[in-house]
This record gives structure tokens, C-alpha cells and sequence, in this order.
């Protein structure tokens, strides 16, 4: 049987009369990879910040294993650190520097010694290219370097489980793949991550599964290869078709 | 060259007086600052809180404060008081009462300032790595909050200082009172003592603050 990290179950949100996620249910085995799409505004960050509780639900149930992830919930600062999140505008604190910036839920948090955590960091920061940015302060990285420390210091928690919420989406596109990257290493390591992006060939080359998520409901569910060459509802063809761009330009019929 | 009436500060007790007038200044200063900064912290940190009751009460005080000019604060403590309730209360108690009460509504709001600016996504990525309510505060929103404060709190204090030249309004004699006082007692002498004499009160302001104007800047510029 398959082993569950984390299931989703009817879960409903609104803010204020307006129903953004409509009784979503799904399950993400352990070190499976799942990608969110969906047009803009379906409820996508959402869905994450309801995963590790940074807004409460009004319905249905969040499970890491067997425990309920639930605002004010018991538990939920050691469940938290079992769930990394990545933001899209990194959201480093600027007044540290970024081992520092890494080391601190680990130290305090989770009162890990400051050598071994240092040394791990550190060994993270080599792996994402960063280890001579150990003592520069946030606003002396770029984007993308940003992000991936954001990315370490995520790691460095020892969660079993990744949320990544556009990660790329502030990001020139210059910077944009040596993040993608360190998030293909990830997922080769057999990573569990939930990821909402729109960086389609990406999204086909790291999934597991896809899920399409619009007007607050999952859609369609399948594997990236199927979803992308052949998605089943008119829905999802449509959204598909957004990332498509036909010639306008009339070429000179070949002789 | 003119005569600028240097000479009269060199007459006599004539600069030991000034200085102990500066002195008399600082001290009503210094301890308006050394009372109102732990208070402004303490009521700037309920005003950026949850209570709603708290905080209008908390904003009520501060824009009393605010629209008062100092000098009519002043009168209130040292000729209302005693009228009213009788109280007798010196020039530089009076002094100092009014400065703590407007050294922390200006320091509670820059505390408030300080702690709402800290963007929300500060809190969210310390929740999303497992730290507590307490240690996001202590070692993410704190921090932050005083990195910013310290320049604008440096500058409340030359503020204050350089008010305290109202308190010669109540009697109190420090440097602006001091050197009336030497003008008066010269004026046949050296009729052109006031430029000297005043010269030498913009200088000894200019040395208390001087100082402490350079650290805010160097500070506000170690931490940008
Ligand atoms: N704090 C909030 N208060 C009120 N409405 C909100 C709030 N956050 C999100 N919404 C609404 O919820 C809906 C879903 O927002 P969400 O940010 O989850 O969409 P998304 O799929 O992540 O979009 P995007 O691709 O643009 O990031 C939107 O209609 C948005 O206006
Ligand atoms: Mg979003």
C-alpha cells in the first residue's frame, strides 16, 4: 500500500461570501512529486498557505500522516517544520546574514547544535553554488541567488514534505533556471514538493502528477505526460492553449 | 572689526554660569528621555497590539499631546496645577513632567511606526519554519523594528534638548535664562552683548546635539 504524506481532505476556503477552494480533496504519497497549475487567481497559493496553516480553513480536514495541520491546532509549530514553504519574493530577513538566515529555525526552533547545524548549511550552500555568499547579507544577492538560500533555509528544517509557490515567477529570466534546478536536484533525491508554477516544460519534466486547478476545484488530475499532450477537459485544453503562440506572420509559400 | 560684545562672556562667572545653564537643560532632558524612552517602547508596543480599547485610548493621549504646543503644556503644569489643584509644583518638576509626557507619545509612535512596518511576509516565513509567535517577535520583527528606531529616537532626543529653551517661560533658569540675565546686567556697558552672548548659547546647543545628530546619521547609514 502506498505510504501517505499528506492528505487533503474536502477542504473549503472563503474569504469573506467569496469561495476560493470548493472542497478540494487529494493525496500526495511520500517522495512524490506533484505540480499545481491553473489560470491566475484560481486559488493556487491558497491551496499551500491552507497546506501548512497560514490561513484557516472553513471546511474539510489537512493531514501530514495522521496529525491535523489546523491553525492555533496543537502541534502545529512541529508539524510547520516538517513543512518547508518557498515564497515567490523569497521573504529572507534582511537583518541577517544568510547562513544566518538559515541556521535560525534550526537553532531555535529546533535547539540543533550551532556546529552541526553551521556545517550543514554550509553543505547545503555548496550544493546550490552559494557558499561564498555564507556572509553577505540578503541585499546583496540576486533574485535568484534569494531564492535559492530561501530554498536551503527551507531545507535545512528537515521538513518531508515542500511547498513551492511560484518561486520563479519574480525572477529575470536569466536567473530563472538555476533555480528550476535546484529543484529538479531535489526531486531526484526523492523530495516530496507540492509546486505551483507556470514554467510549463518544467512542470512536465518534474511531475509525478499534475493538478489543474480552477474556479476552486481540482479539474483534472493525471500524469504531466497525458495531461500535456492530451488533457481530457475543455477547461484545461483551453488553459494549455494560453502558453501556445500561432505565426501571424504569412510566410512565402515554399516553391 | 565690530564689536561683536564677545567680551562680556569672558567677564566674571559669566561662561561657568552659561554652562550651568546648558547643564541645568541637559539634566531635564536627560531624564525626560531616560523615563520616556522605556514608557514610549512600552506604549508604542500596546499600539501596534490587538486591543482596540487600548490603542484609542493609547491614540487619544498621543494626539492631545501632539496638538499642544510645548510651551502651552508648559503653563498647564506650572501655573494650571497650582491654580487647580493647588499643587506647587517647581519649574523644573513641572518641566520635566511635561517632557516625559511628550517625549513618550512621540517615542510610542515611533515604536508603532516601527513594528507595523515590518511586512507580513516576515511573520509568514518565520511561521512556515516552525519558529513561535515569541521567537519570530524576539529575533525577526524586533530586530527590524529597532535597526529603524534608533536613528529616529536619537533625533527625538536633540529635539528635546533643544525645547528645553521654552522652560525659561516657567522660570526655570538654564541657558536662554542665563544669558537674558548677563545681557540685563551689561546692558550699559557693552550695549552689543545680546549678539555675543546669544552666539554663545547657539554654539553650546550646537555642541550638546552636534554629536548625537552625527550618530543617528552614521547609524541610519550602518544599517540602510
Ligand atoms: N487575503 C485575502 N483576502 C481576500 N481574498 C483573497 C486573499 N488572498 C487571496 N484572495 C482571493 O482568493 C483567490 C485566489 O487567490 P490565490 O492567490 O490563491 O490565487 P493564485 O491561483 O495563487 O493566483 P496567481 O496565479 O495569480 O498567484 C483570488 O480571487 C484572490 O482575490
Ligand atoms: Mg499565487
Amino acid at each position: 500500500m502506498a505510504e501517505h504524506l499528506l492528505t487533503v481532505r474536502g477542504l473549503t476556503k472563503r474569504f469573506g461570501s467569496n469561495t476560493v477552494l470548493k472542497d478540494i480533496s487529494f493525496q500526495v504519497e511520500r517522495g512524490e512529486v506533484i505540480v499545481v497549475i491553473g489560470p491566475s487567481g484560481c486559488g493556487k497559493s491558497t491551496l499551500l498557505r491552507c497546506i501548512n496553516a497560514l490561513e484557516p480553513i472553513e471546511g474539510g480536514e489537512v493531514l501530514l500522516e495522521n496529525d491535523v495541520v489546523n491553525p492555533g491546532g496543537k502541534n502545529l509549530i512541529e508539524l510547520r517544520q516538517k513543512i518547508g514553504m518557498v515564497f515567490q519574493s523569497y521573504d529572507l530577513f534582511p537583518h541577517l546574514t544568510v547562513l544566518k538566515n538559515i541556521t535560525l529555525a534550526p537553532m531555535k526552533a529546533q535547539k540543533r547544535k550551532k556546529a552541526e547545524v553551521e556545517a550543514e548549511a554550509m553543505a547545503l550552500l555548496e550544493r546550490v553554488g552559494l557558499k561564498d555568499k555564507a556572509q553577505s547579507y540578503p541585499r546583496e544577492l540576486s533574485g535568484g541567488q534569494k531564492q535559492r538560500v530561501a530554498i536551503v533555509r527551507a531545507l535545512c528544517v528537515h521538513p518531508e514534505l515542500l511547498l513551492f509557490d511560484e518561486v520563479t515567477a519574480a525572477l529575470d529570466p536569466e536567473m530563472v533556471r538555476e533555480v528550476l534546478d535546484v529543484m529538479l536536484n531535489l526531486a531526484a533525491t526523492g523530495k516530496t514538493m507540492i509546486i505551483v508554477t507556470h514554467e510549463m516544460r518544467f512542470a512536465r519534466a518534474i511531475a509525478d502528477r499534475v493538478l489543474f486547478l480552477d474556479g476552486g476545484d481540482i479539474v483534472e488530475e493525471a500524469p504531466p505526460e497525458r495531461f500535456f499532450t492530451a488533457p481530457e477537459t475543455e477547461r484545461a485544453k483551453r488553459f494549455l492553449e494560453t502558453f501556445e503562440f500561432k505565426s501571424v506572420k504569412a510566410r512565402p509559400a515554399t516553391p | 572689526m565690530p564689536d561683536l560684545g564677545l567680551e562680556v562672556l569672558f567677564k566674571g562667572q559669566n561662561m561657568v554660569r552659561l554652562l550651568g545653564g546648558l547643564g541645568v537643560a541637559l539634566k531635564i532632558s536627560l531624564i525626560a528621555v531616560g523615563v520616556s524612552i522605556p514608557l514610549g517602547i512600552l506604549l508604542g508596543i500596546l499600539m501596534a497590539g490587538k486591543n482596540r480599547v487600548v490603542k484609542a485610548i493609547l491614540r487619544v493621549y498621543l494626539e492631545i499631546i501632539r496638538i499642544m504646543p510645548q510651551l502651552v503644556l508648559l503653563f498647564i503644569f506650572f501655573f494650571g496645577t497650582t491654580r487647580i489643584f493647588g499643587w506647587d509644583l517647581s519649574g523644573e518638576l513641572a518641566a520635566i513632567i511635561v517632557f516625559i509626557l511628550w517625549g513618550t507619545a512621540e517615542m510610542s509612535d515611533l515604536v508603532r511606526g516601527a513594528l507595523i512596518s515590518i511586512p507580513k511576509h516576515q511573520y509568514e516565513s518565520g511561521e512556515a519554519l516552525g519558529l513561535s509567535g515569541r521567537q519570530i517577535y524576539f529575533f525577526i520583527v524586533v530586530p527590524q523594528a529597532v535597526r529603524q528606531l534608533i536613528p529616529l529616537s536619537i533625533n527625538l532626543v536633540t529635539r528635546m534638548i533643544k525645547t528645553t529653551s521654552l522652560i525659561l517661560m516657567i522660570g526655570v533658569v538654564e541657558v536662554l535664562k542665563v544669558a537674558q540675565q548677563i545681557i540685563e546686567a551689561n546692558r550699559m556697558v557693552s550695549p552689543n552683548a545680546a549678539f555675543g552672548v546669544y552666539l554663545a548659547v547657539l554654539v553650546l546647543y550646537f555642541i550638546a546635539c552636534w554629536p548625537i545628530s552625527m550618530l543617528a546619521g552614521y547609524l541610519e547609514k550602518k544599517w540602510r
